[in-house]
């Protein structure tokens, strides 16, 4: 396959939030606004990329027996380079992410990519899945988000680190507090992969009629 | 002894892990369609989060700290819940045979466990020292223990009901998570520092 299309089956095809189902304790616990959404998602871009590549650049050399503990390694590495930046420079996303970035070791994303992928393919070809799949990822926690910051606290694209408060949109008592609680986490993530199998089905539906 | 029961009750009802920390997903989804088999996992995570806080524990207290490496954290409490895992599930084959059948296919998926390395992390953070630590593990897990197994009995039943076809599997799942956490969120109500007389 090409650069390319590896790149763009994980944003729709496989998504690996809304097809694979993988990686759900972050989806959940991060989503709770649209700024969080893209600080997680591109830390774990980062390490998917660096992670894919570097396994896929020592596939030959990796004894089969030991491949897990060699994952585990590269990918460690990647994330605690994402910790140290993200404390040095945007230590407010970093408080509010909190135990979720060292948790990117166990994200079964990124082991799925390397274990699945990355340790079978050439170097481009393990990049371009991994700028795919956390794009992808990044995407779906961007869409999560915005319907959980928006339900929740009626702004959308509140930058706390940049001491940006948001667009407002409709006024705070109105706002459904629950969505930003953890119920409204699993909740609206149901609700938001149940309504894309419906899409689905229907649209599957018509390409069969028509 | 009051500060250990307000760690223990907090892990397992008021910061439930499964439910308000959202840590140990996917095994709570992916494991949770017969309550035998949750219940066959949790006893695994019960015994591998309560060991995994003290060695982890043990090694940032004499290893990480004395050498000025806190930064090697991450890679150090990975390798070691992994070489952990490994080691008791070699012990547990040796020792006891009945057991193993009944864990064995358990514990290889604890290594990607996030609740493990989760609450290691939160020992870390939360600044506890040995005794502490070892109780954070246990409620942890036993937490999840509870989490998991009423909503593997919801399960059993869900089988048997009519869901629209959209929902079905997955995102039902979800939503019936959504609602347990809603009524675990009604313990965040309870005073554990004043029932225990801890300041």
């Amino acid at each position: 396959m090409s650069f390319k299309s590896e790149f763009s089956k994980g944003i729709i095809n496989e998504n690996p939030t809304f097809r694979m189902l993988l990686g759900m304790c972050p989806t959940l616990a991060t989503s709770l606004a649209i700024s969080n959404g893209i600080g997680m998602g591109l830390a774990a871009t980062f390490v998917l990329v660096g992670s894919n590549v570097i396994i896929s650049a020592l596939r030959k050399v990796t004894p089969e027996k030991i491949r897990i503990p060699i994952f585990v390694v590269v990918i460690a590495t990647f994330v605690t380079t994402v910790d140290l930046i993200m404390a040095a420079f945007l230590p407010g996303l970093h408080e509010v992410l909190g135990i979720f970035i060292p948790l990117i070791v166990v994200n079964c994303i990124i082991f799925a990519r390397a274990e699945a992928f990355a340790f079978q393919h050439g170097i481009m070809d393990s990049l371009a899945d991994g700028l795919g799949m956390g794009l992808g990822w990044t995407l779906a926690l961007c869409g999560l988000s915005a319907i959980r910051e928006l339900l929740g606290t009626g702004t959308i694209l509140a930058i706390p680190d940049f001491g940006f408060a948001g667009i407002r949109i409709f006024d705070q008592s109105l706002a459904a507090v629950m969505v930003i609680l953890p119920p409204g986490g699993f909740i609206t993530l149901g609700l938001l992969i149940g309504l894309l199998n419906w899409v689905a089905s229907r649209n599957k539906k018509r390409a069969q009629e028509g | 002894m009051g500060k250990l029961l307000v760690i223990f009750f907090g892990g397992v009802l008021l910061n439930n892990f499964i439910l308000s920390r959202f840590l140990g997903i996917c095994p709570f989804i992916g494991i949770s369609q017969r309550v035998e088999t949750a219940a066959g996992m949790s006893a695994a995570v019960i015994f591998v989060m309560g060991l995994a806080s003290v060695v982890t524990w043990f090694f940032r207290h004499m290893i990480l700290v004395p050498l000025g490496l806190e930064y090697l954290q991450t890679i150090g409490f990975i390798l070691i819940i992994a070489a952990l895992v490994q080691l008791v599930e070699m012990v547990i084959q040796k020792t006891s045979p009945p057991l193993y059948q009944a864990l064995g296919i358990y514990l290889p998926l604890i290594t990607t466990n996030c609740a493990v390395l989760g609450v290691t992390i939160l020992n870390v953070s939360e600044n506890y020292n040995l005794l502490e630590a070892a109780v954070n593990g246990v409620a942890g897990a036993s937490g999840f223990a509870l989490a998991i197994l009423l909503f593997a009995a919801i399960r059993e039943r869900m089988e048997l009901s009519e869901i629209p076809e959209s929902l079905k599997g997955f995102p039902i799942a979800l939503i019936t998570a959504g609602l347990m956490s809603m009524a675990f969120l009604g313990f965040a109500g309870f005073r554990l520092q004043a029932l225990f007389g801890v300041m």
